[in-house]
């Protein structure tokens, strides 16, 4: 290791709890071998899911229909409103509907390949081998897949794949799949197994002789914090990708929940892998307060594009074609527009970064439909993209059928997370994380259409199962009261937090704060990296941190619905997480998937991996405010899946 | 590009449900190419830093899909523009001088937290009380197994875009919530999915709903303020499935 950058106490290697065998049986035989609580002991137990996303909504149901007593948590007014909602493009399947070749080696094949040779093979395998049973569940719900005209479900190719594999909903994949788990969970709700919490948000975890035994939350309408205890406490809390400030995400997704876990002991994994989309809507001014993604199957027939020459200023139109650079088609001309997501988003940094960026704040790229509309038709186009050439002219008043559409890359979804094993629990007993809130099966990049086949695999068809292998050794064991001290302590804590957001009397918003660490991690935590990018991150986020807590301005009270007050807190833990992806991404000197090190590339330019000394997940774990935290690693092996060098030229 | 526009907001604000509310009124120097939210977002921002508590609003996905958003805009559900949630809309919508009134959704149905936030938790009870098709995870066949016609996928799938934001009841002079409704049970009536249940269900939502909401006269406002066009056809579907429900279910619990 470099000096001076991490004194690392005590780092240990992780046990992934992975069971010995052939892959393609390990699941088939780890479900036989699991112990199981009867039927009639289920509702003995008490779990507390925290979120309803795909993942939470998904698991929660599931428990509830196996006959735990379930609490599910979510900070939003309804179950319905979830992150997830907002996924456009698809969900991928090993059902090889279209008889192409597609089987579940070759998901699992093309996952491993795809996250660049950083995720767990045995859990992906898994994610794979169940995929098929996500369509058969969601199709059962009522979710309303795209079909042909016998009836039966069609498929597209999403992302560059090579076989047709995804299924979808029209442009709202997310929107369906929610609603079929929400649909479930509400099922439930009726049936009075799951007790559904509302407008509450977590704000500690807690813990008793080392095991998680439940959560603290604070009702975001009236203030009331309140601990709940339960054997078990499942997290499905979202990614961390608004540490960006911008990104495709929803406004209220954050890092908190996983946050305060990793504060209580739960290890944080590969915190750098983070994904920036190659095709959203590039900011317009300073009061941006999200990015709109752009489906990416918008490359499949639009052409990217710059002005060759740096500063050039004149409009699209007015730029005859030999002084335009297609700088992908001319760097790959095997993929051409269709390379994936970290390849295309970094080439859009260079160009832009070299001057030739385009539109008023010269901060994008041209996606050039001009040619496939000579070629095929305005209306074949408008059939194919007209809700998104839509949507794009709702937002920037131009319109795409006749001069180029802008885009540039953004943030939006974070392969890192809370580490787990197997059976998908952190390292802290009775604590789980499913869904993006895990680090698991992505690696250092995820696929197209494979977040929301994760989610829903981890919360119907694995969760469900495992969770049972650790509550069986419960049997007897009542839940620990809330008036216990640990319970007690926790909500003091909390409490002593949110008093302390409103007398601190700054003079700046939380969204100021939010907004310039944002900046930081764009800058230097984004798409491209460099060691003295990464170590000017981390002195300059502590200094913003103590700028933050000095001088926030949080008005009015706690006991009333406040979204400064909330907003403070996720804040807050942006600060540490982002300092974090800091120390994390300096470590790893290599390159893979969406971290990349301008250190560590290929002659062409690539990312260039070092297996010798990075085949392995990196956890973190915190040390106290200010202090370091330790670097533990995960040991990779790659015995299914030969590594090699990704090449899109 | 960049167009700035001048406008006056007149925003209501409100403590709590129980608090008297009143309008504050807010000159805004905007560009036109920001988002309405943001425009707010920038106005809570200077109330901020001069020391005002900001306006409450409601958002999350800033892209039309999650339901989060809505407020009254110049006494519409969602504002002008068509077929577009609050989120949605921009400032080059508005014209230079505008006055822009922003309320609250308002029904009976949904009482205001605070500002411009309203609780819509009985869309949820509707939802509760049967809509759902009942199959536990791991008990679904091969979703191949049965055919659904291309067009009765399509239909259902126009009834399931609802995003659940209750924009159709505030636009309501009746505060009716039977366009939700009868998204939701449209969706699942036209699959075969939704078949074996399809009458109780009916009927459990549309009583579920009664007891939130007010009755439907067949205003059309519902239709002209949804975001996502949900069609009016479905209401008559709705109504006319619940008069089957109300007699088959009579009949059915003869039997048992
Ligand atoms: C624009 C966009 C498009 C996408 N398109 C696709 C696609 O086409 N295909 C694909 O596979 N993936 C896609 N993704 C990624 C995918 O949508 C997400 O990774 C996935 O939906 C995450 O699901 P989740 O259940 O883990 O978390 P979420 O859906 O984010 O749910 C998190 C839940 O946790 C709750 N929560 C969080 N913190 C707290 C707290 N402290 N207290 C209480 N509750 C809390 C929230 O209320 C919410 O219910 C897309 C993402 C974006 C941004
Ligand atoms: S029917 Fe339309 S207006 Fe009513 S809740 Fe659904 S989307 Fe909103
Ligand atoms: S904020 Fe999601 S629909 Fe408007």
């Amino acid at each position: 290791m470099e000096p001076g950058t991490t004194p690392q106490p005590n780092p240990t290697v992780l046990d992934s709890k992975v069971p010995d065998g052939p892959i393609a049986d390990l699941w088939e035989n780890h479900k036989f071998s699991m112990n199981l609580v009867n039927p009639s002991n289920k509702r003995k137990f008490e779990v507390i899911v925290v979120g309803t996303g795909l993942a939470g909504a998904s698991a929660a149901a599931t428990l509830g229909e196996l006959g735990y007593r379930v609490k599910a948590f979510t900070f939003h007014d309804s179950p319905r409103r979830a992150h997830s909602i907002a996924a456009q493009g698809g969900i991928n399947a090993a059902k090889n509907y279209p008889n192409d070749g597609d089987s579940v080696h070759r998901l699992f094949y093309d996952t491993v390949k795809g996250g660049d040779y950083r995720s767990r093979e045995a859990n992906v395998h898994r994610l794979a081998e169940v995929s098929v049973n996500i369509i058969d569940q969601a199709t059962a719900q009522g979710v309303p897949f795209a079909r042909d005209y016998g009836g039966l479900l069609d498929n597209r190719s999403f992302g560059g794949a090579q076989v047709s594999r995804t299924f979808y909903a029209r442009g709202q994949t997310g929107q369906q799949l929610l609603l079929g788990a929400y649909s479930a969970l509400m099922r439930q709700v009726a049936a009075g197994t799951v007790e559904l919490h509302n407008r509450s948000e977590l704000l500690d975890v807690v813990l008793k002789d080392g095991r998680a035994c439940g959560i603290v939350t604070r009702d975001l309408l009236s203030g009331e914090v309140t601990p709940h205890s339960a054997h078990a406490v499942v997290l499905a809390t979202g990614g961390y990708g608004n540490v960006y400030f911008l990104s495709t995400n929803a406004m209220m997704c954050n890092v908190t929940a996983a946050w305060r876990a990793h504060r209580r002991g739960a290890l944080f994994a590969n915190p750098c892998y983070t994904q920036i989309h190659p095709t959203c809507i590039p900011a317009s001014d300073d009061f941006q307060s999200k990015l709109t993604l752009m489906s990416e199957s918008l490359r499949n027939d639009g052409r990217i594009w710059v002005p060759s020459g740096a500063g050039d200023g004149r409009a699209a139109g007015d730029i005859p074609e030999g002084e335009r650079d297609y700088y992908l088609e001319r760097k790959y001309p095997a993929f051409g527009n269709l390379v994936p997501r970290d390849v295309a988003s970094r080439n859009a940094k260079t160009v832009v970064d070299a001057g030739h960026g385009v539109g008023p704040l010269n901060n994008g790229v041209f996606l050039d439909f001009a040619a496939a509309i000579e070629r095929d038709g305005h209306d074949a186009i408008a059939t194919r993209y007209g809700n998104l050439f839509d949507m794009y002219q709702r937002i920037t008043g131009e319109n795409p059928y006749t001069s180029p559409m802008r885009i540039y890359p953004a943030s939006h979804y974070t392969m890192g997370g809370l580490w787990v094993d197997y059976h998908l629990m952190t390292n802290v007993p009775g604590l789980y994380a499913v869904g993006e809130a895990n680090f698991s099966d992505h690696g250092a990049n995820r696929l197209g259409a494979s977040a929301l086949m994760q989610g829903l695999a981890d919360g119907y068809f694995v969760l469900p199962y495992t969770i049972g292998d650790d509550l069986a050794g419960l049997l007897g064991d009542s839940v620990v009261p809330t008036d216990d001290p640990v319970f007690t302590a926790a909500v003091a804590g909390v409490e002593d937090e949110t008093g302390r957001w409103l007398s601190t009397n700054g003079s700046r918003s939380v969204d100021h704060f939010h907004r310039e660490l944002g900046r930081i991690v764009w800058d230097n935590i984004g798409m491209a990296r460099t060691e003295s990018g990464l170590r000017k991150a981390l002195s300059d986020i502590p200094a913003l941190r103590d700028e933050f807590h000095r001088d926030v301005r949080v008005l009015g009270s706690a006991d009333t619905l406040n979204q400064s007050l909330e907003k403070a807190g996720r804040v807050a833990d942006f600060f540490d997480l982002a300092e974090l992806m800091a120390r994390d991404a300096l470590e790893r000197e290599e390159s893979c998937g969406g971290h990349f090190r301008e250190e560590h590339q290929t002659a062409e330019g690539e990312a260039q991996r070092d297996d010798d000394n990075f085949s392995h997940v990196a956890a973190w774990e915190w040390n106290g405010p200010d202090t370091p935290q330790t670097r533990h690693v995960e040991e990779l092996t790659f015995d299914n899946v030969a590594l090699s060098q990704r090449s899109y030229k | 590009m960049s167009d700035t526009i001048s406008v006056t907001v007149k925003v209501w604000r409100q403590n709590g449900p129980d608090s008297p509310g009143g309008f504050e009124t807010h000159p805004q120097q905007i560009s036109i190419d920001a988002s309405f939210l943001e425009m707010l977002d920038l106005l809570n921002e200077q109330l901020n830093d001069r020391g005002e508590e900001p306006i409450v609003f409601e958002s999350d996905c800033r892209e039309g899909i999650c339901g989060t958003c809505g407020v009254m805009i110049n006494g519409r559900a969602h504002g002008p523009q068509k077929a577009t949630a609050t989120c949605q809309l921009h400032m080059r919508e508005f014209a230079d001088g505008d006055e822009i009134v922003i309320e609250p959704f308002r029904a009976a149905g949904f009482p205001v937290i605070r500002d411009l936030a309203v609780d819509r938790s009985p869309l949820d009870h509707i939802i509760e009380s049967g809509g759902y098709i009942s199959v536990g995870s791991g008990a679904a066949p091969d979703a191949n197994l049965t055919p659904v016609p291309k067009d009765a996928a399509e239909q259902a799938f126009d009834a399931a875009a609802c995003i659940g934001c209750g924009a159709c009841v505030a636009a309501c002079p009746n505060s009716a919530a039977q366009l939700f409704t009868s998204a939701k049970v449209g969706h699942m009536a036209l699959l075969p999915q939704g078949q074996p249940e399809r009458w109780s269900r009916t009927e459990a939502m549309v009583d579920v709903m009664e007891t939130y909401f007010g009755s439907c006269t067949n205003h059309g406002e519902c239709h002209e303020a949804c975001p996502k066009e949900i069609s009016l056809d479905f209401i008559a579907y709705l109504n006319r499935d619940y008069v089957r429900a109300k007699v088959k279910n009579r009949a059915l619990s003869g039997q048992r």
